[in-house]
């Protein structure tokens, strides 16, 4: 099937082009990072992880995500949701390729990577977060590939994938259960301390990665012939709704136990991000509690939520606020106060910020060609595709007569 | 790479100053060809450090024991927030931020306090380490393997003490290198270090440097023998410890 992300438009092959540039600007940093180390970075002996870690941590919640159109699938029969399945997949794939990616620029001695496998240890949470990491991608490769060659061919999925496909959907809890663990058991660091801190975790997991797809799959609708049936993104708006009403619940929880028990280590993290941090930093945690209202109230008002025109706002003020809150807030706040009670700034470099964009323009790479080859194989065998009228083949349309209405359900 | 690693482990003498306590577990862990053990080597169950903070707190009394240490390990002298060091000094207030209160005794509240890796019983270092290049030695000294880190800095992030530094750019940059010690390897970037209670004095008889030049006011010794220096003067002083409420046993005792 890989032909098939060779044949394209000219705008198709402008965007990769676009983005080739883009990976080639980042590594020039990258270069300069294998030249002189992590110098170049913003982290220091008190804040010993930074962007790196940080986008690694929101993006490995992307590839849980997929999930939550795998489980109504395959665990509830919702078969609504059966088209996009292979967009979740895909998009969990190139999420977990750039997780891996986040961590190998981090490490200080790229070139010894191996000996987390040479000398394999348990007893350190990295070390299982590899392995599920890498399990997972490996997982959603097998998945996503043998479904859509067997779609391609009119083939029902072979059985023999079932088991994969269930393991395939607990494996997604247990990534982000995992890359939580890496934060949740450390002494000393007050912030992560927190048992419900793997539940925040999945909670934010499932309702910003859901929104990302979405909007990423708007964009598709809007450049290729597929089209998701209505039904399923409702049902996704509404997992997201929860999601997110749930994330906020937990963070609520958090500053209750900290501030009603008046411990000083569970409080000082809060109050330096919402109060005491740089100006920068302050108006970021304000604005991720804004945005958080502001997603929350239009996602649970039925009129605002049903508003496409509307929606990929809401999705768009959703993903800014549970990426302050996790891809960098998370990450601060736990390393600030340092455990001297003092505090030690931390804002990403510009060279920080060139090579994340590298690596964030290989995921986009990644998701192009993917979705490409998913689109076009839709399109071959009249999968989801859209109608004049606006609505997928997928919808039982009313806009149209009878006979021209697509006898596929 | 496999060589170098040898020369070290010699040189560190992992190998001397275990092989009496554990000889399975060093020849485990130090390669296949057993190393001779110093016949000077000195040997403890737990070395622990006490330190008298009645006769050493002031800033410039251990910023001299800080410039030895820094030399003889060939520590780079870097200023700001990236710097490394193994032995340094801090306020009350900084050091023991649990155990502070606001009417502390004003002769306590103004001394500094020598700050190094705690050696930890239960370290969490070691505990998140994915390659093992922290490791707690049969004598409790967590040490490291600067060749097989990584750079993950996990360990960082584990030690609730902020005891070890990142080598973020090339560290001999930062190194008189007309004036190094050349029977201690200097590190590479990109890997982690920290204080090593002086196991390469160890191994040939010696204390660790601050120790000896502390004029007595640190005590070193072995934690599990009732009838050692740091024994006595636990028994007969009393000490605090950094983080209690962090549960990783620290094994340097502080004498208030
Ligand atoms: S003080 Fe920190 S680095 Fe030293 S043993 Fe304890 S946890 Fe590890
Ligand atoms: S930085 Fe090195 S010593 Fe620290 S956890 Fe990673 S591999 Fe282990
Ligand atoms: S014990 Fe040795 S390595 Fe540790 S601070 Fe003292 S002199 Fe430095």
């Amino acid at each position: 099937m890989l032909e098939l992300a060779l044949k394209g438009s000219k705008r198709y092959y402008g965007w990769i082009a676009f983005l080739l540039v883009l990976i080639g600007i980042g590594s020039t940093a990258l270069v300069d990072q294998w030249m002189h180390g992590l110098k170049i970075t913003g982290m220091s002996r008190d804040v010993s992880w930074g962007f790196y870690i940080s986008q690694f941590t929101y993006l490995v919640g992307l590839a849980a995500s997929g999930v939550m159109i795998v489980l109504p699938n395959y665990f509830h029969s919702y078969k609504t949701n059966k088209h996009m399945v292979i967009f979740g997949e895909f998009m969990a794939i190139a999420a977990c390729i750039m997780c891996l990616l986040f961590i190998v620029v981090d490490i200080g001695q790229p070139t010894r990577m191996m000996n987390m496998i040479f000398h394999p240890t348990p007893n350190s949470i990295l070390f299982w977060d590899m392995i599920v990491l890498n399990g997972y991608l490996f997982l959603n490769l097998l998945v996503g590939w043998t479904c859509l060659q067997a779609d391609r061919q009119h083939l029902p999925h072979p059985q023999w994938l079932k088991p994969f496909i269930y393991i395939s959907i607990i494996w997604a809890f247990s990534i982000h259960t995992v890359t939580a663990f890496l934060y949740q058991g450390l002494p000393g660091r007050h912030y992560w301390l927190t048992a419900i801190l793997a539940a925040r975790f999945l909670a934010s997991a499932f309702c910003s990665g859901p929104a990302i797809l979405l909007l990423v799959m708007m964009v598709t609708e809007k450049l290729t012939s597929f089209k998701m049936a209505k039904n399923a993104v409702k049902t996704l708006v509404k997992i997201i709704a929860y999601a997110m009403c749930v994330n906020m619940f937990f963070f609520a929880l958090e500053i209750f136990t900290s501030f009603y028990s008046n411990i000083p280590g569970h409080m000082h993290p809060i109050l330096y991000l919402f109060e005491h941090g740089s100006t920068g930093l302050v108006t970021l945690m304000w604005t991720f509690i804004a945005f958080a209202a502001i997603s929350i109230t239009l996602l649970v008002t039925p009129r605002f939520r049903n508003n496409y025109k509307l929606l990929p706002w809401t999705l768009g003020i959703l993903i800014v606020a549970t990426w302050i809150d996790k891809g960098l807030g998370l990450l601060i706040g736990g390393f600030n106060p340092t455990p001297f009670e003092t505090i030690t700034p931390y804002w990403p470099t510009l060279k920080e910020l060139m090579v994340s964009m590298m690596v964030y323009s290989v995921g986009a790479l990644i998701v192009t060609v993917l979705f490409k080859i998913a689109t076009d194989v839709k399109q071959e065998v009249g999968h989801s595709q859209a109608l004049a009228c606006g609505c997928s083949t997928e919808d039982v349309c009313e806009c149209t007569t009878e006979e021209e209405a697509p006898a596929e359900a | 790479m496999k060589n170098s690693r040898r020369t070290f482990i010699k040189l560190a003498g992992i190998a001397a100053a275990g092989l009496a306590v554990a000889p399975r577990k060093v020849l485990a862990s130090g390669g296949q060809e057993p190393v001779k053990v110093n016949a000077t080597a000195v040997h403890a169950k737990h070395w622990a450090m006490v330190v008298d903070t009645t006769k050493l707190h002031t800033a410039e009394a251990i910023d001299k024991l800080a410039a030895v240490c820094h030399h003889i390990h060939n520590v780079p002298k870097i200023e700001g927030k990236k710097e490394v060091k193994w032995l340094w000094h801090d306020t009350y207030a900084h050091s023991f931020p649990e155990q502070e209160n606001p009417h502390l005794a004003e002769e306590v509240h103004e001394r500094v306090f020598p700050l190094l890796c705690n050696h930890c019983e239960n370290p969490p270092c070691v505990r998140v380490c994915p390659t093992k290049a922290t490791f707690q030695r049969p004598d409790g000294i967590v040490a490291m393997d600067y060749h097989r880190c990584i750079g993950c800095r996990y360990c960082m992030a584990g030690c609730p003490y902020g005891s070890r530094s990142f080598n973020w750019g090339e560290p001999r940059l930062n190194l008189d290198l007309a004036n190094l010690n050349p029977e201690f390897p200097t590190r590479m970037r990109g890997v982690v270090e920290k204080c090593n209670f002086c196991v390469e004095r160890l191994a040939v008889g010696k204390m660790p440097a601050c120790v000896e030049a502390s004029e007595g006011a640190m005590h070193f010794g072995d934690l599990k023998d009732p009838d050692s220096e740091v024994r006595k003067v636990l028994r007969e002083k009393f000490t605090i410890r950094r983080k209690p409420s962090a549960g990783t046993e620290p094994s340097v005792y502080y004498i208030i």
